[in-house]
């Protein structure tokens, strides 16, 4: 097989995989931001010994964690516009995203929740802190220490997840390589770039990761 | 008058199931061949000398940190570019098998290395060589620890072959928007492929949960 790699193709086009990376880091940060804050109050929920709110939160958990995210994405853009819903394919992408990563947060959260010690509650009680201030300003910021460790991995799954807005032709980095792969036909220099370009971004995030774990570590 | 959802339903039966055919296959035959490679990835992981477990150290970090997505574009592309004509489906398999064995090798690499050391040495102290070790001391144990973590990266196998409906593969994604260009009932039929890859993905679930009870180790 005669192949000579070049890559000039891909050098030329470069900057347009640079901004669909910057719009792929740019749809996971705000979606998981969005998507932390429904899995700390699902997480809440899940813990809670109210049936009345474990249970719609066990519901939405276990439905969206069994469903395919490209069939959320493709429900979102083409069926709901048809109960009346009209909002563009980045907005659409966002809120599916936060839904999704919502569901995969809780569960981290929840496993979080339950190796806190009950003592804290309870010594928060005793000082007249409502139940409120205690999960706020006692459970929470221990519980996302405890977790960062296993934040990791999904935080980064979710983040090769908006290559899934490509199917909605979002333009972020698969679809740019995609685009450009179609133009020159340098098809495996395309995807090799493509591809280096997700998986040092996934280092960069595992590796931010670590430093804000071992700078919030808890002093032993 | 429009025929109602049900007759659609009816219209679409054989292709529905077709697709969720399709979609079972390309799952299975990504798990069996994912698996069998990950395996042998998850022991050069464990066991292997400086370079091999180099290499396949960087095999399982590029595949992890490459979306599916991509590595399903990149099959389909790529071995058409290299003149291996594999047709979308065969590319589609192969990238999610790729993906399968690398999540494997991770899972069967955790699950030997949580094993105690002073097992194996416990073994060679009563004189096993390492493979009688590894056969009847270090694997039947690992087999316990990775089962359920396996049968979780089944459902993860389901779920990513709706990626393949990128590729035009037609499995139940795909049928599924061929269905609705038909019939414009997008919210109709995109809950019922939701409802149908729930059903198989729940049922794994619950089997997973199942396979975790029986394999936990008494303590």
């Amino acid at each position: 097989m005669g192949y000579t790699l070049n890559f000039a193709a891909v050098w030329r086009n470069f900057d347009f995989l640079l901004s669909g990376l910057a719009l792929s880091l740019g749809l996971a940060v705000i979606s998981i931001l969005i998507g932390a804050a429904i899995g700390l109050v699902t997480a809440f929920a899940l813990t809670a010994k109210n049936r009345f709110a474990s249970a719609p939160a066990r519901i939405y958990v276990t439905v969206i964690r069994n469903l395919p995210i490209l069939v959320l994405v493709l429900f979102a853009y083409f069926a709901l516009p048809q109960m009346g819903f009209r909002i563009g394919k980045i907005q659409s992408f966002v809120a599916v995203l936060s839904i999704y990563s919502g569901a995969y947060l809780a569960e981290v959260f929840r496993a979080g929740l339950l190796s806190i010690p009950r003592g804290l509650t309870e010594a928060g009680l005793a000082i007249g802190l409502t139940p409120m201030q205690i999960r706020g300003s006692i459970i929470a910021p221990l519980m996302f220490r405890n977790v960062l460790p296993s934040l990791s991995s999904t935080v980064i799954s979710l983040f090769k997840d908006t290559s899934l807005a490509a199917a909605i032709a979002v333009p972020e980095l698969t679809f740019a390589a995609r685009k450009i792969n179609v133009e020159s036909f340098r098809v495996i220099e395309t995807w090799m770039v493509t591809s280096a370009l997700y998986v040092v971004t996934c280092f960069l995030i595992a590796a931010i990761m670590r430093f804000v774990e071992r700078r919030l570590a808890l002093p032993r | 008058m429009a025929p109602s959802f049900l007759e659609q339903l009816w219209i679409a039966r054989y292709v529905i199931l077709s697709g969720l055919g399709m979609s079972m296959s390309i799952s299975a035959l990504a798990i069996i061949a994912g698996s069998v490679v990950g395996v042998f990835v998850g022991l050069a992981l464990v066991y292997g000398g400086g370079v091999l477990r180099f290499l396949v150290r960087a095999y399982t970090d590029i595949i992890r940190g490459t979306p599916v997505l991509v590595l399903v574009l990149a099959s389909y592309y790529v071995s058409a570019a290299v003149g291996l004509d594999l047709g979308p489906f065969s590319a589609g398999v192969l990238a999610l098998a790729i993906f399968c064995s690398s999540h494997v090798g991770e899972i069967v690499r955790g699950a030997l290395q949580a094993i105690p050391r002073g097992q194996t040495e416990a073994a060679k102290a009563i004189g096993l060589t390492f493979n009688q070790t590894f056969t009847s001391v270090l694997w039947p144990q690992a087999m316990r620890q990775c089962l359920p973590a396996w049968v979780n990266t089944a459902a993860e196998m389901v779920k990513a072959s709706t990626l393949l409906s990128v590729i035009g593969v037609a499995e139940l994604l795909l049928r599924t928007q061929e269905i609705i260009s038909r019939n414009f009932m997008s919210l109709q039929f995109y809950f019922l492929a939701g409802a149908l890859y729930f059903i198989v993905n729940f049922g794994i679930e619950r089997f997973g949960k199942y396979v975790e009870r029986k394999t936990v180790l008494p303590t």
